[in-house]
């Protein structure tokens, strides 16, 4: 599938860092961190838990400020503004504007318990981007039919099982039409028996040519997915290529016995 | 056991017991292994329940009675009263003071319990301050600052509020609002802010990440949900408040409380009159406790999962079901 992907290396850049670096306290969580991600290509990020890569995908959204170089979605910097040669906090009315460009799918699903898969998605393109209401329900009727919910509109989450509250919660995201899909673990909270249907439904989006980043420690979904895959140790991006290269011949020792960990 | 026939086994299996002739058992084991398919459950008995339950009763007949033939109480006397035109207006006047005060606690209580979870240190610092005074003081006392406000501010001049001399402004109800209203804005505070923390970080960067604002994340997402946990506390309180509202009786706000006493300070019925004053902070608390639990479950939407039902709407929906299979 990855291969049959129209040439990616015309497509044009929609995720770019560029020594990064973040750090909580005296904890150094990213160090240096350079990456692109072009349109359509879906990126997985592999590596233990504590390397930053949740981080990573945390400060793309400015979810999280980050100390040092700079994270460009599209056109854009992330969070700050260059004026002469600093970069300058937005406001958060700027910073709202750009969150648009990246859709989030969190581990722990994170649906509002308060209100019906259905409106769970309407909310954001309703409420905070003032679109037309009746325009807006069709859709995410549509987005719910898409990831197999079109029977659970109107069911609050805490009637669904988790990998139902994930598929809506992608569903969310999409509503906003996102120029990048950002996944953290989507499947990590999930019982075994309904990773699949999640992993289904990204397998669908990456095959239609949404630009994917997903943090993940699903290697079989990489394989099959991934257009590259990304090793992370330590706040470092240690090892980067193409999915079957990387997970098969691996040149970095560390990648290797992190992946033999994995694959037992 | 071996002698019945097949059949018979079969049958005593299937649990119908009267096709078993004789004095068999009619569970018996149906082979030496003790595989049955049905055995009787023979639930336990608790003869000390039943003993405790007797005492209980006794002594509560006891106390019924004692009541009953206690000649110097006069029940004529609180039966008049109960519905004496001065009590109930007195009954009217706490709960508008309770309502007054609960709102005024409320909007206090949002304000700075949103003002303790900030990130500015002097929001922060002034609302723990708010909090420290009025939660640290007793409330007859800061009724009292309030009544005698005149004493030190003879004169109120709040542009486009209010303007003259203090002890025409400080009303009775006016320091019994500010003094009820502020002293519960600080437990409220807490409460509220408990209700924030509740709230999983999750939810707020989920709304964050739609590009959502504070503000809007606040008012939609985060409260909602906090109020699940704060609404019960709202409900205690306002009970509580029903009853502190008493207190107002010594800056001369007649109230329920304060009517039946100057009635009584009259015509020495005194404890005919605190029963009478009792009866209807009891009917009012069990209203508000019935309204509490409504609005819970209005706000409990999302939230339940094989939903509990109370025994008021078990009661309801029990008696329903009776009415209709009557009318088939």
């Amino acid at each position: 599938m990855p291969s049959d992907r129209a040439s990616k290396e015309e497509s044009r850049t929609v995720v770019e860092c560029h020594s990064v670096v973040k750090s909580f306290g005296s904890v150094h969580v990213l160090r240096s961190v350079d990456l692109e991600v072009r349109e359509s290509e879906v990126l997985c990020i592999l590596g233990p838990s504590g390397a930053g890569k949740s981080t990573l995908l945390r400060c793309i959204n400015h979810l999280e400020g980050i100390d040092g170089g700079w994270i460009k979605v599209t056109d854009q910097i992330i969070g700050y503004e260059l004026r002469g040669n600093k970069l300058h906090e937005l406001s958060e009315r700027a910073v709202r504007r750009q969150r648009g460009l990246c859709g989030m799918v969190f581990q722990h699903f994170n649906l509002f318990p308060h209100f019906t898969a259905l409106q769970n998605v309407m909310l954001g393109p309703v409420e905070i981007l003032k679109q037309p209401r009746g325009e807006v329900e069709a859709r995410s009727r549509l987005l719910l039919d898409r990831v197999g919910l079109a029977s659970k509109v109107s069911v609050y989450p805490s009637q669904l099982s988790g990998g139902q509250q994930q598929r809506v919660a992608i569903a969310r995201a999409l509503a906003m039409n996102p120029r990048v899909l950002l996944f953290d673990e989507p499947t990590s909270a999930l019982d075994p028996e309904v990773v699949g249907e999640v992993l289904r439904v990204m397998l669908e989006l990456a095959e239609e040519g949404r630009t994917m980043i997903v943090v993940t420690h699903e290697v079989g979904f990489a394989r099959e997915a991934a257009d590259r895959v990304a090793f992370m140790f330590d706040g470092r991006i240690t090892e980067i290529g193409p999915a079957r290269a990387v997970l098969e011949k691996p040149s970095e020792a560390r990648t290797a016995e992190f992946l033999s960990h994995v694959l037992v | 056991m071996r002698s019945h026939d097949g059949t018979g086994a079969q049958k005593g299996r299937s649990g119908s017991t009267s096709l078993i002739a004789g004095g068999a058992p009619p569970y018996e084991p149906a082979s030496a292994g003790g595989r049955a398919s049905t055995y009787e459950i023979v639930r336990r008995k608790h003869p000390w329940r039943f003993a405790a339950a007797i005492v209980v009763l006794l002594l509560l007949a006891l106390l019924l009675y004692g009541a009953a033939n206690a000649h110097q109480l006069h029940w004529s006397v609180t039966g008049h009263y109960l519905f004496n035109r001065a009590v109930l207006v007195g009954v009217l006047r706490t709960l508008e003071i309770t309502a007054a005060a609960m709102m005024l606690g409320l909007a206090l209580g949002v304000i700075f319990g949103i003002m303790r979870s900030s990130h500015n240190p002097v929001l922060r610092g002034v609302a723990w301050l708010y909090v420290w005074a009025f939660r640290g003081t007793p409330i007859i006392l800061q009724l009292f600052l309030w009544f005698n406000l005149a004493l030190i501010f003879p004169r109120i001049d709040i542009p486009g509020i209010a303007h003259g001399t203090t002890v025409n402004i400080i009303t009775p109800f006016l320091a019994a609002l500010l003094g009820f209203g502020i002293n519960e804005g600080a437990y409220m505070s807490e409460i509220i802010r408990g209700g924030l923390l509740s709230v999983p970080p999750g939810q707020t960067e989920a709304a964050l990440s739609l590009g959502a604002s504070h503000a809007w994340t606040t008012r939609r997402i985060v409260l909602p949900q906090a109020f699940r946990v704060i609404l019960p506390a709202i409900g205690n309180d306002t009970l509580q408040m029903l009853k502190l509202t008493s207190l107002a009786a010594f800056i001369s706000f007649n109230e329920l409380f304060g009517t039946t006493e100057s009635i009584y300070y009259a015509n020495s019925e005194v404890i005919e009159l605190l029963l009478v004053a009792g009866a209807w902070y009891l009917v009012a608390s069990s209203v508000l406790s019935v309204v509490q639990y409504y609005v819970e479950r209005k706000f409990g939407r999302g939230f339940q999962r094989g939903r509990q039902q109370a025994l008021v709407e078990r009661v309801v929906l029990r008696a329903m079901a009776r009415l209709r299979t009557r009318a088939v």
